[in-house]
This record gives C-alpha cells, sequence and structure tokens, in this order.
C-alpha cells in the first residue's frame, strides 16, 4: 500500500495560537483513518488544511505523492478530494438533485457558449451527470427527497445529501468532518455501513473526524488522536484509547478513563 | 389533483416540464404575437416598455436572483449599452445589427472589469461599491462630452435592418415584435443557464462560497462571469431603451434606475424568470397608472388632475414595504402558492410553503 495522502511536519498559527502544532502522518490508499481528539484539538482545521482553505506556516501536504500547497482551493476537488462540512454547508435554496449535481462540476464537459445555447452535446453531458447522480441517490436510499429543497429537510436528511454530494464528485479521498454528529443510533449505523462500501465497493480511501467511539471502532482501521493540535497517538483504536497521554488529555487522570473514552 | 410521472431524465432536462406547460407558453407566445393587432399605438408602446424592463431585470436577475451579489449600480450598465449601441450606429456607422450585440458585448467587458476587485466584497459592502460605480457612470457622461454630448443627451435613429425600419413611433408593431424577438432570446439564454453546470455553480454561490469551493468552483472568477452576462443581457436592455426613448442623457440612467430596477426584481420574486416579467409589469406600468387614476380621482371630486410629486416612488415604496413584509418571495412566489392551490384542490395547506428553520452556517472560514 502507498500513501495517498501525506502530511508532513505541519504548523499552522492563528496569531498566538498553534492550531496546529507539527503534525504528521499519512493515509495509505484504501484505509479509513479517523482523527479524534477533544475540542479544539485541531482537527476540523486540519481538514480546512487539505481543502487548502488555510495556508500552513510550515510543512507540506502531499496527495498522491504531489505537493498541493501550490494549488488553490477549488483545484482541491478536481484532484480527487472531496469533503463534507461538521457543521452542514448545502445549497439551500436549491433541491437535493441539483445539490448532487453540484458536486459533478469538475467533471463538467462543454464550453460557454456551448451551454448558453444548449447543444445536444450539453444535453448528453447533462444525461450522463445525472446518471451518475442517480447512483449516489440509490447508493444513499435518497429516491424520496430528489426533488425536495434542502431548506425544508431534516436534519439527518441533510447530512446524508452532504455525503452523496461529495461522492458525486467521485473522489479517491473522502474527508468526512464528524459524519455521525447529531444523528441517532439507527442512522448512525447507516452511515457505518455506507463507510464500509464507500471503501470496499467504491474503492475511496476515508479520512474522517468523528466524536463517536463506535463509529471509529466500527469502520477505522487506524486512528490519530490529537490535542491542543498536537499528536499524542497513533495506532489502533485499541493501542490509542490505552495510550496513557490520551487518557490524559481526555480525563487527566488515569482512573476510569473507560467510561469516557468508550 | 394532477401528478406528473416523469419516465426519463429528459423530462428534467427539458424547456417544457410537461405537454400542458408547453401549450400554456405557446399560447402565451401566440397572444403576445398577435398583440400588435389587438392594442392601439399608446398601449403597444407600454407593453414594449414592459419587455424591455424585463430584459434589464432578467439581467440583474442572473447577478442577485441567480449568483446572490447584490448590486445598486446597474443603470451604469444600461448607459453603457445605450451609448456604446448609439454611438456605434452614428460616429461609427455601424448597423443596427452589429452595433446592438457589440454593445451588450462591451457592457459585458465593462461588468466583468468591475466585477473582478468588486466580487471580493460581499452583501451591503458590495451594494455600496456597485452604487459607487453607478455615480460615477453618469458622472463620466457628462465629463465625456465630446463623445456624448453630456447633460445635452443624444438621439438613437431609426433602427435599419436590411431596409426594414423599426421605429417606436413610426412602426410601433415592429419595433414591439423585435423587442419581443430579444426577450425570448434571453429568455431561452437564462433558462439554459439555469440547467447547465453553469447554473448550478451560480446558485452553489449564493448559497455558500465555502462549499461551492470544495466542490471546484472557482469563485472569483464564476462571480465575474456571471457579472459579465448579467451586465451583458443588462447593456442590450439599455441599447432598447435608448431607441424607445429616442433621446436620452445622463439623467435617463440615474440613481434611481439602479434602485427601481432593484426592487423591481423583488417585488417581482428573486430567482425566477417570472419575477422579472411581473417586476417589469408593475414598474413600467405604475406611472401611468397612477397618471390615469389620478385623472379619474380628478373628474370624480373636481378640480381636474393635480400633480403630486414624489407620489410614485411613495406608492412604490409601499408596494415595496408590504411585499418584504407579507409574500417575501414575491409576486411570482404568490403566483405559485395560487396555482398549487388549484393543482392540489382540496389538499393544499396554509403552512405547505413555510420553511423549516435552518442552522446557522459556519462563521470559521470567512
Amino acid at each position: 500500500m502507498k500513501a495517498l495522502l501525506e502530511i508532513d511536519n505541519v504548523t499552522l498559527r492563528f496569531g498566538g495560537v498553534v492550531a496546529v502544532n507539527k503534525v504528521s502522518f499519512s493515509v495509505e490508499e484504501g484505509e479509513v483513518f479517523a482523527l479524534v481528539g477533544p475540542n479544539g484539538a485541531g482537527k476540523s482545521t486540519l481538514f480546512n488544511l487539505v481543502s487548502r482553505f488555510y495556508d500552513p506556516v510550515e510543512g507540506d501536504i502531499r496527495f498522491a505523492g504531489e505537493s498541493i500547497l501550490d494549488r488553490r482551493p477549488h483545484e482541491i476537488a478536481r484532484l480527487g478530494i472531496a469533503r463534507t462540512f461538521q457543521n452542514i454547508e448545502l445549497f439551500e435554496q436549491a433541491t437535493v438533485l441539483q445539490n448532487l449535481l453540484v458536486g459533478r462540476h469538475r467533471h463538467r464537459q462543454g464550453s460557454f457558449a456551448g451551454q448558453i445555447l444548449f447543444t445536444p452535446f450539453v444535453r448528453k453531458e447533462e444525461r450522463r451527470h445525472r446518471e451518475a447522480v442517480e447512483k449516489v441517490i440509490d447508493f444513499l436510499d435518497l429516491q424520496p427527497y430528489r426533488e425536495k429543497y434542502i431548506a425544508g429537510l431534516p436534519y439527518g436528511v441533510r447530512k446524508v445529501v452532504e455525503l452523496g454530494r461529495a461522492l458525486a464528485i467521485e473522489p479517491r479521498l473522502l474527508l468526512l468532518d464528524e459524519p455521525a454528529s447529531g444523528l441517532s443510533v439507527e442512522e448512525t449505523q447507516d452511515v457505518a455501513f455506507w463507510i464500509e462500501d464507500i471503501r470496499k465497493q467504491m474503492g475511496i480511501t476515508v479520512l474522517m473526524v468523528e466524536h463517536d467511539m463506535h463509529l471509529v471502532s466500527s469502520v477505522s482501521d487506524r486512528v490519530l488522536a490529537l490535542a491542543d493540535g498536537k499528536m499524542l497517538s497513533l495506532g489502533t483504536l485499541q493501542e490509542v484509547q490505552n495510550d496513557p497521554a490520551v487518557i490524559e488529555a481526555y480525563i487527566g487522570t488515569s482512573d476510569e478513563h473507560e467510561r469516557v473514552v468508550a | 389533483m394532477r401528478m406528473i410521472f416523469k419516465t426519463s431524465y429528459d423530462a428534467d432536462i427539458n424547456l417544457f416540464r410537461d405537454r400542458e406547460q408547453g401549450f400554456w407558453y405557446m399560447t402565451l407566445l401566440v397572444l403576445s404575437l398577435i398583440l400588435p393587432f389587438l392594442l392601439d399605438t399608446f398601449w403597444l408602446g407600454e407593453i414594449t416598455n414592459v419587455l424591455i424592463w424585463a430584459i434589464a431585470g432578467m439581467g440583474l436577475m442572473i447577478l442577485v436572483g441567480q449568483t446572490g451579489q447584490a448590486s445598486l449600480g446597474h443603470a451604469a450598465f444600461l448607459a453603457v449599452g445605450c451609448y456604446a449601441n448609439v454611438l456605434l450606429q452614428d460616429p461609427v456607422g455601424l448597423p443596427f445589427i452589429l452595433s446592438f450585440p457589440l454593445a451588450g458585448l462591451i457592457a459585458g467587458l465593462a461588468g466583468m472589469l468591475i466585477a473582478l476587485p468588486m466580487t471580493r466584497l460581499h452583501g451591503v459592502y458590495l451594494a455600496i461599491g456597485t452604487l459607487a460605480i453607478a455615480i460615477l457612470t453618469e458622472d463620466l457622461i457628462v465629463i465625456a462630452e465630446p463623445l456624448t454630448s453630456g447633460v445635452m443627451g443624444l438621439v438613437a435613429p431609426t433602427i435599419n435592418i436590411f431596409g426594414l425600419e423599426f421605429d417606436r413611433y413610426g412602426t410601433p408593431g415592429r419595433f414591439y415584435w423585435l423587442v419581443l424577438a430579444i426577450a425570448i432570446l434571453m429568455v431561452l439564454a437564462y433558462r439554459n443557464i439555469l440547467r447547465t453546470p453553469l447554473g448550478r455553480s451560480f446558485a452553489a454561490i449564493r448559497d455558500s462560497e465555502v462549499s461551492a469551493r470544495a466542490m471546484g468552483v472557482n469563485v472569483a472568477w464564476t462571480k465575474a462571469i456571471s457579472f459579465g452576462i448579467s451586465s451583458t443581457i443588462t447593456g442590450l436592455a439599455g441599447a432598447l431603451m435608448g431607441h424607445f426613448a429616442g433621446i436620452f442623457n445622463n439623467e435617463t440612467f440615474n440613481i434611481i434606475i439602479s434602485i427601481q430596477l432593484l426592487l423591481m426584481i423583488v417585488i417581482g420574486g428573486l430567482g425566477s424568470i417570472h419575477g422579472a416579467f411581473f417586476g417589469a409589469i408593475i414598474v413600467a406600468l405604475m406611472p401611468q397608472t397612477i397618471a390615469i387614476l389620478r385623472d379619474t380621482a380628478g373628474s370624480v371630486f373636481g378640480g381636474g388632475s393635480v400633480a403630486i410629486p414624489g407620489l410614485e416612488s411613495a406608492i412604490f415604496g409601499a408596494i415595496l414595504i408590504l411585499f418584504i413584509l407579507f409574500e417575501p418571495m414575491g409576486i411570482y412566489g404568490r403566483w405559485v402558492k395560487i396555482r398549487t392551490y388549484f393543482q392540489l384542490f382540496p389538499f393544499y395547506r396554509r403552512d405547505m410553503f413555510r420553511r423549516q428553520k435552518s442552522y446557522l452556517k459556519t462563521e470559521r472560514m470567512r
């Protein structure tokens, strides 16, 4: 296996606050890699670094062997990196279908004039995008919501639509920012199954931030624990959970850590 | 109550949802084609004016309704289109068939040039920035007197396409058909934009720039494209306005026109082509309606007609306030509700269009 995403000694400071402090890890092709840690540990910040919303002060980020630091934010999706957001960033005044079709943006072809004239080629392209999006809709069971506007949908469905929009990009690497936050136990189980399928059937590598340890333990191969922007522990969930540094970051003492971490 | 059963993806791609919808729009098209035979010259002129305003409204709608970028300066692009069209005809000597599209192109390029620095601004700051552009343009027209004749104004020549004359007073029917054809072309272009990746990237920027970026949309460039298309269409409307008015100067495209354009699409209903047309009907017919009502009131109560300065603006403002309070989706929003009521009869519920409370968007990456 080779590394798909490499975070190499990355540091990010906001004024005097060190949000990410010399973090290095690599995500292997085909694995599910989880980032855990208390609030403010720098997990989402790492995502935003990979999305190129922030520039690291030092260090390098490589995707498929190439540095992405000279790429602009909108070029990241074109490379094959898709993401979801912690607080759901859907296009509210558009239907589920339209949201998913925006995910196809990087696959678009056809000239500016062709689009305005709606040439037969553009129509053929539209059908192709629709077919790709319908596959995602089938996969995530979104059929009842296809024509619904996001603004009227319940939270759980929005979460799924956001996952679907990321899948419509047909990425190589999928960044999931708390895919199970705010979901019920059943919905979380669905997410676990989907992540399994995304990895196994679609062959997409997954990097996720998650607080739900049941989800992390059921899907992830490796776990990295962060606190205050620093790496605490890297390994299987079992190894990370038993690491004294992790226990200390979560509860300060080594007693009764199981109840909190598990 | 009726159901639409879709059997192919094309049902969502086609211009019309089904045959019934196609039938109604064709009926509307036929009706608007035979209008010159049904109306007298005065009302035909008024309808032509409505169409010109609707074209300008569609231009602004692309920017405000589809891309979510406020502009209080669109009178500037009306002016650029109008002056470019007439100047290309008179001193340069191009025929209308060339000067008209070129005027649109010039307005579009001006829009893109302004957009590249301007769209870094958001919300109310963008509105103030574009407002400044509108004021600047008004003054530039006065300063560039050798070209524009300043406050004296310019006279638009009679349109001549391959020997056929199109004049508002001489051949009002022909002029109306010309404007109608351009309006229909603009509607088609608008619809095509909406059903392609271009229109979807506009909507993406409107609803969430952060996530548009993560989907691979080049936000700055797409905003510039939207500004460009918007100012092209507005510029074309400006060119027609010049021919319609016959004579125009810097006052024709003052700041009030910018504000009126924006209010027009808000009243009509943001984000829909229908909205531009509904809004145009209100804006373009309002002065005449008020004048007629005033004359009627004058003759009923005696004392003849009395000019009340500012009456028009006051009524316009009142209508806007009422819409924002009671129907933020504009006339089109109300129209959709009425239509749904009849389509679903008797299953319509009052809260059918009530939107669920949405969650706060992340402010972290602003």
